[in-house]
């Protein structure tokens, strides 16, 4: 009977890791922060993040100036749209897009690809922390 | 005790089918998606150019614009622009090699000089062979096809923006319809006038 006890236990206990894994916390992004951490990244601010997110910077091979916001909008909530295809871009926002940030994978690659063509360089860990603050936090 | 064991086993079954069962769907609706997709696809596919089937290809290379249809270009032009995707018109489109690898294989193998249907043997034929097309909008077979729609209704239209914007005017363009009777120009009825 007390194996029995321990057995059921351990069972309801790993059927609600896996639900919850299915539904909200979002471990990718506590992954990444983690890994931002080890790179020497005390603290991050999701504040900084949304400054960043509007900050114009001229664009290498237009000349003409560019931000995040301008594909993907200023209010990450709301959906945007690829400023030379026209095609459009999902909300960002956690809150009106919680299928966003679960493959870190795509989010390096991204981060890598839009910070180069937007900022003409890499993010630092410190900015890609604030950036993912900032999602999660809209 | 006996009962309550079995109440407890039947309970404990309950959570842990439930739990999965939400797993299993969230993972259902992604997939019906891609299957629809794919279902019509087959059908058009004797009629126009063969619809996207790739999981890669379309994951990666439809999310700043739609997934051209290999068939719409010749080999020596998908090997170019796999290889220069760093600076993909202006962009930074880059793949890590394997995903890359993948993707050119797929594209070489359904690519215009490899899969004869109508559209593709009509832009094989509309190239000259020395040259390497980076644009299907750029192909003579292109060109030709929408030589009668003015600017206004592409550049100066904030519905479609650029000819590469398929998707904008031909409905069907993900199922590998082009036909002329899907097309419709956003923002007006009657193109041809
Ligand atoms: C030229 C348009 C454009 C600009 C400018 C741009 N992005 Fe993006 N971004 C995209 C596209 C397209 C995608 C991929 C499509 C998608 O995920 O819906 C994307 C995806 C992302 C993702 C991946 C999200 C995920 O679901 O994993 C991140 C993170 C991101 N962008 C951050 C940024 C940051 C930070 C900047 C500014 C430095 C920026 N983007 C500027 C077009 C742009
Ligand atoms: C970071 C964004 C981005 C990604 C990712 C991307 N492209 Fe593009 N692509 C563009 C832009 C921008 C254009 C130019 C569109 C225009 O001029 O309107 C383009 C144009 C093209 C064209 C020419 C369309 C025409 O005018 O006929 C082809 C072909 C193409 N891309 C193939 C690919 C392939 C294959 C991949 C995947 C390996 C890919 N693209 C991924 C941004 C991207
Ligand atoms: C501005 C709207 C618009 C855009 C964008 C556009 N097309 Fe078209 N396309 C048309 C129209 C209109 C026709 C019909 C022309 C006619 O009837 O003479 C057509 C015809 C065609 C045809 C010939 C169909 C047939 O049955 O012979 C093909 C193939 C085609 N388009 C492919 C493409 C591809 C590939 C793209 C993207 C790279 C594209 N189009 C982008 C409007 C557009």
């Amino acid at each position: 009977m007390k194996s029995f006890m321990i057995l059921s236990v351990f069972i309801i206990f790993i059927s609600f890791a896996i639900s919850q894994t299915a539904f909200a916390g979002n471990n990718t992004v506590t992954m990444l922060l983690d890994k931002y951490h080890s790179e020497g990244v005390s603290q991050f601010d999701a504040n900084k993040g949304k400054t960043m997110w509007q900050e114009q910077h001229i664009q290498k091979k237009t000349g003409k100036p560019v931000s995040c916001a301008a594909c993907h909008t200023s209010d990450i909530r709301k959906t945007g749209s690829h400023i030379r295809t026209g095609k459009l871009i999902e909300a960002m926002a956690a809150s009106t897009n919680p299928s966003r940030f679960h493959d870190a994978k795509n989010i390096e690659k991204w981060f890598k690809r839009n910070c180069k063509w937007t900022w003409g360089r890499q993010c630092t860990p410190q900015e890609k922390g604030d950036f993912l603050l900032f999602f999660q936090s809209q | 005790m006996k009962q309550k064991r079995l109440w407890g086993t039947i309970l404990l079954f309950g959570c842990i089918s439930l739990s999965m069962a939400t797993l299993a769907w969230s993972d259902g609706s992604e997939w019906g998606e891609n299957n629809e997709h794919e279902g019509k696809g087959f059908i058009q596919q004797t009629a126009g150019v063969s619809s996207v089937n790739n999981k890669a290809y379309k994951n990666e290379c439809s999310s700043c614009h739609f997934a051209y249809p290999a068939g719409f270009l010749p080999k020596r032009s998908w090997i170019k622009i796999m290889t220069t995707l760093d600076d993909h018109f202006g962009e930074d489109a880059e793949l890590d090699a394997q995903d890359a690898q993948g993707i050119e294989t797929y594209l070489l193998n359904n690519a215009a000089d490899q899969r004869p249907n109508r559209f593709s043997r009509s832009i094989m034929r509309s190239i000259d062979s020395r040259t390497t097309p980076l644009r299907i909008t750029k192909t003579p077979y292109f060109r030709h096809r929408h030589r009668e729609i003015p600017t206004r209704m592409v550049e100066g239209n904030a519905k479609v923006r650029s000819f590469s914007n398929c998707l904008a005017c031909h409905s069907g363009a993900s199922q590998g319809s082009f036909d002329e009777d899907s097309v419709r120009i956003p923002g007006y009825r009657f193109w041809e006038d």
